[in-house]
């Protein structure tokens, strides 16, 4: 087993500094860390381009720690006015970026890495959902993941209401309301969430309190236990093949490498390829099209006027869209609460998934075409999604007129509305029928050691 | 490559399609958003490197927005980086305040503003970022609002505008402009189109109307992220820089994995 | 066991990770030479990381760094002395701090000579004022010598003095007293230049600002005297 080797304690070589890490070694897991998670941590050697996110989000996290560490020194979170009429709070996001030195290159960075966050885990997760990486024995990296996921989605969310923009308070107050739809205590358990009752001073102060405390600490703590779960069974690859059946004469997987130096070396290309992309955000598009940064949130939170339109940000789009998409009252409850329940659905379900997928093969490799082509439809359902909630309600594709009176079948066929539900409905199914047509799938078969070269 | 199986092509195969499809999908919001353009925007010219220009916009919005609206991101002393001296704007500038660091402040107080205009005119800092759409930056809705006032007698201020209707603000650039009415008119195929007519000639003939519109919205689009031209700069350095370190990076990387067979 | 080359370091590591795992080693003959070339691109690569993450370090450092509204708030500030009248002290506000501007009489002055033996710093030779202020008044040559310019923060602690202008008849101070200044946290005292006595816990005499005349009624405060 290579985790006998853990035992070995450092051994100076008589220097200064090689006593000292014998000092240090013989009080404190040090070389046995290093080997576990780095040294003889034995990665599969077949890692693909959809490896790299794993790192990526946790340099993000890293760099969003960091980067609001710097921004908490000068940000107010206080909304009232002052004596030029600007909220506080609104004044002082200001004031990083016109007076702080370098407070700009900051502020971008931590707004950018906020969407970068998104993308890479989004891209990570379909990289699980690709090569089966949540089969057993590694269903609880995946609720992990999950909840981690849940946790950035609050984390972003209560992030979004300190710069006291327009769409800050906006977005909150469609969200907050959200709990409204919840019968005989959600009025009351939205005056609590608020503190008030509208969005106001005390609901800043809390969110601020959430977005650099609370909810960091949970994600760290997510974060760890992701890791630790993916450490204790080994991580999955393209193929889908556990390498650890496969060992040598020393408990060595056969298709397994040192993560360090091999993956480390690797990763700090994805690293710097990644850098470039998120430096090109920063310095050429810090307001990513308006999509990282929305236009409305340059104007002061005014709790007299809804902006024309209020979007969430982009990353929640598609299960904003989950939300919309519910119109019909039933089976006692209406309509709001039950587009709150499928929004909440829409997250939670992703949960389910190791116990939802009864395919023989794990990678997508070997899984037969019904996983191909409804998983395509999937992946191009939740970009609509996605597209539709940017949009506001009643959106035809491509700038498509109704009639004025009546439908027409193109007034159908473009609706945005009817779409955003079609691939809701589509969102679920694809979920709740996998046991059947995972298992009816015609898979090939999965060789014994990983295909690399 | 040879050495792929039979599945690994395959697979290649569904992953080349797949990432047409991402392509595409990527793509078509793109797409769709250039058939949404509902309001057509005037787009304001490019000022932003041209420093006479800049302050000829400074000078325009101390004379006729500042007594209503705040600039209260920008110092005075900040002016220097689009090519004053200090003496300059101690000078022609400051109206408001007697320190040069202190803020482009409005000399009107927000309450009083407040209860003469049922809302405080809005601090400009940002005005042109926050116009910003998917029709055009927020210097071209500035460009096109400065010169789409047109006088309205159902109006408290006699005054509205075609991409603010019912705005709360009279045209204050009148005398500079001149008064423009709307004209309706109605094209063969029934479409109704607006075109603004000038029904009295101001100081200034339309094309250097629009030059000194220009100027401020210049100024103002400078205002609202001081630091772009800085911003840029750098982006380009850190590029290269990052060019520079992924060749070394990728070469570690190669030489590491010629271990792994 | 470490076989020596010239980068004997990097092969004998890579020998134990190796050795570990079954992946093939190719050429082992080549090893040497490869591990040469593999520690220069290590180095060559931290160096380009390092300079990187180093340059990435200064915008985050300099966000601690006053900030233009600081900058602002500690600029000059210009105080007219036409009203300022004899043995009259006023105190203005320069970077938060309180700067005394005052106008002593002319038996202050004369107090000043009397003072020097018992003084830590009688010549102000310590340098808590511009070069242009040293001597007895501490004050620009060429200019009224009444006229004191003084930062009123004690050098001890930061505590503000206060003033104790009469002389003898001041409460809790010694019957020979001439006038000046009491820290009252400590017990530093100071004489109408700001200059401190001798075994008080202040080290050195209270601070000059740099100022500057604009003209004869008015100075700035924070700017300093050219040439003089």
């Amino acid at each position: 087993m290579a985790a006998n080797t853990n035992s070995e304690k450092y051994k100076s070589d008589g220097s200064l500094i090689g006593n000292l890490l014998e000092w240090v070694d013989a009080r404190f897991p040090a070389t046995s860390l290093w080997r576990t998670h780095l040294a003889e941590y034995y990665a599969p050697k077949n890692f693909n381009f959809w490896y790299f996110f794993g790192s990526l989000a946790l340099l993000v996290l890293v760099l969003q720690v960091v980067t609001g560490i710097f921004l908490v020194m000068h940000y107010k979170p206080d909304g009232s006015l002052n004596a030029n009429g600007i909220p506080v709070a609104f004044a002082s996001v200001n004031y990083i970026m016109y007076d702080v030195p370098w407070g700009w290159l900051v502020r971008y960075m931590h707004s950018t890495g906020a969407s970068a966050f998104f993308i890479v885990v989004y891209l990570h997760m379909f990289r699980g959902i690709l090569y089966g990486s949540y089969r057993k024995p590694r269903e609880l990296i995946w609720v992990f993941g999950v909840l981690v996921f849940l946790c950035l989605m609050a984390e972003a969310f209560m992030g979004y209401l300190l710069p006291w923009g327009q769409m800050s308070l906006w977005g909150a107050q469609v969200i907050i309301n959200l709990f409204s739809a919840i019968p005989v205590i959600g009025d009351p358990l939205t005056i609590w969430i608020r503190g008030d009752f509208v969005i106001g001073d005390a609901t800043l102060n809390r969110f601020f309190s959430f977005h650099v405390i609370a909810v960091p600490l949970v994600l760290i703590g997510l974060v760890v236990a992701h890791l630790l779960a993916l450490h204790e069974v080994g991580s999955n690859n393209p193929d889908g093949v556990e390498i650890k059946e496969r060992k040598n004469e020393k408990g060595i997987p056969l298709d397994g490498i040192p993560f360090h130096p091999y993956y480390t070396v690797k990763d700090i290309v994805g690293v710097v390829v990644f850098l470039m992309a998120f430096s090109a955000v920063i310095f050429f598009a810090p307001e990513g099209g308006g999509y990282f940064l929305e236009y409305n949130n340059f104007f002061q939170s005014d709790p007299l006027k809804t902006p024309p339109h209020i979007a969430p940000v982009w990353y929640f789009t598609p299960f904003y869209s989950m939300l919309r998409a519910m119109v019909w009252n039933f089976f006692w409850l209406d309509a709001k609460l039950w587009g709150v329940i499928t929004m909440g659905a829409g997250v939670v379900i992703l949960a389910f998934l190791p116990w939802l997928d009864r395919s023989p093969a794990k990678s997508i490799r070997y899984r037969g075409p019904i996983f191909k082509i409804l998983l395509a439809i999937f992946v191009f359902a939740f970009l609509i999604l996605g597209f539709l909630g940017t949009k506001a309600p009643g959106y035809y594709f491509f700038g498509y007129q109704p009639p004025e009176k009546g439908s027409s079948l193109l007034s159908i066929l473009l609706s945005g509305d009817i779409i955003a539900q079609v691939f809701t409905a589509y969102y679920f199914l694809f979920f709740l029928t996998m046991p059947i047509w995972s298992k009816i799938d015609k898979c090939k078969p999965v060789p014994e050691r990983v295909t690399w070269k | 490559m040879q050495t792929r199986t039979g599945k690994g092509h395959l697979e290649m195969n569904t992953m080349r399609n797949l990432k047409t499809l991402l392509v595409v999908l990527l793509a078509a919001p793109a797409l769709v958003f250039a058939s949404d353009a509902g309001l057509k925007l005037d787009r304001a010219p490019d000022v932003s490197t041209d420093k006479a220009a800049l302050q000829n916009g400074a000078k325009l919005f101390v004379n006729y927005c500042q007594g209503c609206h705040g600039l209260s991101a920008i110092r005075y002393a900040r002016l220097q980086e689009i090519g004053l001296t200090e003496q300059q704007i101690i000078d022609n500038l400051m109206f408001t305040s007697d320190k040069i660091g202190e803020p482009m402040l409005t000399a009107m107080k927000a309450a009083d503003a407040k209860k003469w205009f049922g809302a405080a005119p809005p601090d400009l800092s940002l005005a042109a970022r926050a116009r910003a759409s998917e029709a055009g930056s927020g210097a071209d809705w500035l460009y096109t609002y400065l010169r789409t006032f047109y006088r309205d007698d159902s109006r408290p201020t006699g005054w509205n505008n075609l991409v603010f209707d019912k705005v709360g603000m009279p045209h204050i650039l009148a005398i500079l402009q001149g008064e423009q009415v709307l004209v309706k008119a109605q094209d063969a195929k029934g479409k109704v189109t607006h075109k603004l007519l000038l029904a009295k000639q101001g100081r200034y003939a339309a094309d250097e109307y629009d030059k000194q519109v220009g100027d401020l919205v210049g100024f103002l689009a400078w205002a609202s992220e001081p630091q772009a031209a800085l911003r840029q700069k750098l982006g380009v350095a850190v590029l290269i820089f990052l060019a520079v370190l992924f060749v070394f990076a990728y070469l570690l990387k190669k030489e590491y994995w010629k271990d792994v067979h | 066991m470490p076989q020596t080359f010239t980068c004997g370091f990097a092969l004998t590591y890579n020998r134990r990770v190796l050795s570990r795992f079954n992946v093939g080693i190719s050429a082992m003959s080549n090893q040497g030479k490869m591990d040469c070339g593999r520690r220069r691109l290590i180095v060559a690569t931290a160096a380009v990381g390092g300079s990187g993450v180093l340059a990435a370090l200064v915008p985050f450092v300099s966000t601690l760094l006053p900030s233009e509204r600081a900058k602002a708030a500690g600029a000059p500030v210009e105080v007219d002395i036409s009203k300022l009248e004899a043995g009259q002290m006023i105190t203005v506000e320069w970077r938060g701090k309180p700067v005394w501007v005052m106008r002593r009489t002319k038996e202050m002055l004369e107090t000043l000579a009397t003072l020097n033996s018992e003084l830590a710093d009688p010549d102000s030779a310590k340098a808590e004022q511009p070069p242009y202020c040293k001597g007895m008044e501490r004050t620009i040559p060429n200019q009224d010598p009444a006229v004191l310019v003084m930062v009123g923060i004690c050098t001890h602690l930061g505590c503000s003095p206060t003033a104790k202008f009469r002389a003898g008849t001041e409460e809790s101070m010694p019957a020979d007293w001439k006038g000046g200044f009491l820290c009252p946290c400590h017990g530093s005292t100071f004489d109408l230049s700001g200059r401190v006595f001798k075994n008080k816990p202040a080290p050195t005499n209270l601070p000059v600002p740099p100022y500057k005349y604009l003209s004869e009624t008015r100075i700035i405060i924070g700017v300093d005297t050219e040439g003089a």
